[in-house]
């Protein structure tokens, strides 16, 4: 033993770690402000809604094509991740057969892990040439959302699945007491008893969508307009950042920190929910 | 006959979505296991990656890890141990910063790079450099590596915490010699979602670790990670998907690898410590 | 007082010693005075005052909820885990109260240990549940180290049963053999008194037993105070009793006196009716 009364120091060494830990976000987001300033201040912000391009070289800011490509894509693929996932969450639960269930539920992990990177280059690969076919040019609005969908659906599926088993054994005792069929008591009881549990997890999803850059920048085209087909190429908020950060000066560069900005303000929101949930579901 | 329509149908997703995942799986792992081969391991890239190998950019990779494992472990494990053991359970200040590291779990990975670049890169004054990618990878890691390894350590065994104390041991020890080594578990699970993280990781580093292939010759210059690799295969060189599969076979391949010494190195470091729990 | 010579280097042992009176002439170990304790804003033991004798074995009974393990954390100053929980009064320790800020407490506890309900080996070897206190105490030497543990070990009738798989993992134990390693973990650290908490009551009736007559093996040796809520175990080991009580929702020490005197002819109508189980 070194000193009987180590304690003191090391609780103020670990102390001011976990200060130093907490000042990074402190430290990211006065980053993001201090270079996004030039775009921001005196008003200018307001470029970034009303200029009706983007072309930033000629100082026009407008994103909101962009932003709307973004929810476009987390929309659409939440839409399908929403149903996919929550019945793949049923079939873990309820229908799956024991050792059928570990392997799916293995599989659920597997994806989950796959570099999001892969995916894209999967998506550009395989599931563009396929939309090609049916309508041209393939890198589209559409490859996004299947791509994207692929990436969330573990997460839906997984928090999903952790709502359902977390429901009461009693309710379930209950509903199959009322003789309810098992198709009601999944839809009728069990599904609205793990509702906050299931929309946390989606909350989650849907953060990770927005926040997504590589998959979306290889397969959605990333021509800034309206998404207004789902066969039209797009460029997502994020995917902006990774093309234009490499030449970006002067407001350019400030303009891309500001979404950048924007991006995280919006994602720590939902964040934000989907946490004010769970405490909820844990209340009541 | 609805309930068969129900039943039907929950099959039915539950198919589609292994199919789903099949499909890309045997993709990656047929072509690339059809492109890969020991000097492509071993080689430099050349024709811009189109041929020749990646052992340039798996030693940048390495590196990069490296760095940002060397940042997290002790700085993630020293808050962990403070959040459990060191502070009030409901502290107003434990929470905030509880709080905190939670709202930077969310932040998106670009933000990290942007982030990376404006602070490390320039700021610092570390320019493009495996270090710079290296440091921005552990700010991001961090927080879910100590809120993983923090709810490790909560859940052990209380009586274990009051044995020891009572014993006139003091925190630092009890913490030390009983405490981490009865929590390797979550700091396993941790370092693997770390680890899992931080080498699939692209957008935050295109801007802070950068793009050169070449042989690294310290940690001060920059380096093309593997997914960063496969990213500039796929979307910038043409003819380069083939090498861009393989990259993928081999990054997918090292994050199991990794997880698996993550899991060892634990193991052994437990030795002679732990003898069960 | 340096940290080493708190310990001795020489061994020391139960061995030989004999169970018959050692409490002819009561000296005061410990003496508490008006203590009181609160967790938050909730009050649970208020105004207790007594002394605990040296070398006797004081058992303390009470209903469920009455303080009893509040009271001896006081003493060893486990309730500084929490911040909340506040301590009141004073318990003299060699004419020191141990309560003060300026006590160290991690010698205090190496002078005062504890034993709980639940045994709680260490997850380590049986042997390093010993090493470690020792170690972190600051017996440097493996040597000496390594004949305390022997010593502790056959203290607590342990030696024979686990002399040859000292390496292997504590909690594979039985119930008993883990908690008579708690007491040799505590043990081996000599202390001048010792806090058991239901030591028993977590194990089958032989285990407890065995215990049981440790327990009556370390009177003399030790000052022992010792929560139970089996009553016939306080009359058998015990030669000083005391009796808590809660009125309006706070633990309160009804009565404390010679063990028997306590069990055979009460002062307190209270006490009478709680050991008459008509009441508790
Ligand atoms: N850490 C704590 N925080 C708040 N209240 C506590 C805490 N520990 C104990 N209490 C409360 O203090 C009161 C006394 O508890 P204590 O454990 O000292 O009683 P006890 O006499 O040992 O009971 P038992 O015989 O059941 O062990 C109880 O009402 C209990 O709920
Ligand atoms: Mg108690």
């Amino acid at each position: 033993m070194l000193n009987k009364h180590i304690d003191k120091p090391v609780s103020v060494l670990l102390m001011s770690i976990a200060v130093l830990c907490g000042l990074i976000l402190l430290l990211v987001l006065s980053f993001l402000v201090k270079e996004a300033w030039p775009a921001i201040n005196d008003g200018a912000w307001r470029s970034f809604l009303v200029d009706d391009a983007w072309y930033p070289l000629e100082g026009l800011f407008g994103i909101s094509p962009m932003i709307l490509a973004s929810l476009a894509m987390t929309v659409g693929a939440i839409l399908l991740a929403l149903p996919l996932g929550v019945s793949s969450a049923i079939f873990l639960v309820f229908y799956a057969p024991a050792p059928v269930g570990s392997v799916y539920r293995l599989m659920l992990n597997l994806l989950a892990g796959i570099p999001s990177v892969i995916y894209g280059l999967w998506g550009l690969t395989k599931l563009v040439p396929l939309i090609v076919q049916w309508q041209a040019p393939g890198v589209s609005l559409l490859a996004a959302i299947l791509v994207l969908t692929l990436m969330i659906l573990p997460t839906v599926a997984l928090t999903s699945a952790a709502a359902l088993t977390a429901v009461p054994q009693e309710l379930i005792a209950g509903a199959a007491a009322l003789g309810l069929t098992r198709k009601s008591q999944i839809l009728l009881v069990l599904i609205p008893a793990a509702k906050t549990g299931i929309i946390s997890g989606v909350l989650l999803a849907v953060a990770r969508a927005l926040g997504e850059t590589m998959a979306v920048l290889m397969v959605a085209g990333n021509v800034v307009q309206n998404p207004t087909s789902l066969f039209a190429p797009v460029r997502a908020l994020t995917a902006n950042i990774a093309l234009e950060m490499a030449y970006a000066t002067g407001t350019h560069r400030a303009g891309l920190f500001a979404s950048g900005l924007l991006l995280t303000l919006l994602v720590l929101l939902l964040a934000w929910l989907a946490s004010r949930l769970r405490s909820q579901a844990q209340r009541g | 006959m609805k309930e068969r329509g129900f039943t039907l149908l929950i099959w039915a997703s539950a198919l589609l979505v292994a199919a789903m995942l099949l499909w890309v799986l045997s993709d990656v792992f047929i072509k690339g296991l059809s492109h890969l081969s020991w000097s492509f391991l071993m080689d430099e890239p050349s024709d811009s990656g189109r041929s020749g190998g990646i052992a340039p950019i798996l030693i940048s990779t390495l590196l990069i890890l490296l760095v940002a494992l060397f940042v997290s472990i002790p700085l993630g494990l020293a808050v962990a141990v403070w959040l459990s053991d060191f502070t009030e359970q409901r502290s107003e200040f434990a929470n905030i910063i509880r709080l905190t590291l939670d709202a930077l779990t969310g932040v998106p990975s670009i933000v990290y790079g942007l982030f990376g670049n404006a602070f490390f890169s320039i700021f610092l004054g570390l320019g493009f450099s495996i270090v710079s990618g290296g440091l921005t990878l552990a700010c991001m890691i961090l927080p879910v590596f100590i809120r993983t390894c923090e709810s490790g350590l909560s859940a052990v065994n209380n009586d274990w915490r009051k044995g020891a104390l009572a014993l006139g041991l003091s925190r630092s020890a009890t913490v030390w010699h009983i405490l981490l080594p009865a929590a390797a578990p979550a700091i396993v699970t941790g370092l693997i979602l770390g680890i899992g993280r931080a080498t699939a990781e692209t957008a935050a580093l295109i801007f802070t670790s950068g793009y050169v292939d070449r042989m690294p010759e310290s940690v001060m210059d920059s380096g093309r990670s593997l997914a960063v690799h496969i990213y500039d295969l796929s979307m910038n060189v043409t003819g380069g998907d083939d090498a861009a599969y393989a990259s993928a076979f081999v990054l997918i391949t090292l994050i199991i690898l990794l997880n698996t010494f993550a899991q060892a190195g634990v193991n052994r470091w437990l030795k002679g410590r732990l003898v069960a729990l | 007082m340096t940290l080493t010579s708190s310990i001795n280097t020489r061994p020391y042992t139960l061995g030989s010693m004999n169970t018959g009176e050692p409490c002819c002439e009561p000296i005061a170990h410990l003496q508490v005075q008006n203590l009181s304790l609160a967790y938050g804003q909730k009050t649970v033991l208020d105004g207790v005052s007594l002394d605990i004798y040296k070398g006797c074995i004081t058992a303390l009974i009470g209903p469920s909820g009455c303080g009893k393990t509040s009271f001896l954390s006081a003493l060893n100053r486990l309730t500084d885990l929490s911040a909340s929980t506040r301590v009141r009064g004073s318990v003299l320790f060699d004419g020191e109260d141990l309560l003060s800020d300026k006590v160290d407490v991690l010698t205090l506890r190496r002078r005062i240990g504890m034993i709980f309900q639940k045994p709680n080996p260490f997850p380590l070897s049986i042997r390093r549940n010993l090493d470690l206190p020792l170690k972190e105490h600051g017996v440097n030497d493996r040597k000496i180290r390594a004949q305390k543990i022997e010593t502790a070990l056959r203290d607590v009738g342990l030696w024979d049963e686990v002399a040859d798989r000292l390496d292997s993992s504590a909690l594979a134990l039985s119930g008993g053999q883990q908690q008579r390693l708690c007491i040799a973990r505590a043990l081996v650290l000599e202390p001048e008194i010792l806090l058991m908490d239901e030591p028993c009551s977590a194990l089958d009736p032989i285990s407890s037993a065995v215990v049981e007559a440790l327990i009556i093996r370390l009177r003399g040796q030790y000052t022992v105070v010792i929560v139970t809520h089996n009553l016939a175990q306080a009359r058998r080991v015990a030669n000083y009793a005391a009796f808590f009580w809660m009125k309006e929702r706070v633990g309160k020490l009804i009565e404390f006196g010679q063990c028997q005197n306590l069990f055979e002819k009460p002062n307190h109508q209270l006490t009478a009716a709680y050991i008459s189980g008509t009441q508790g």
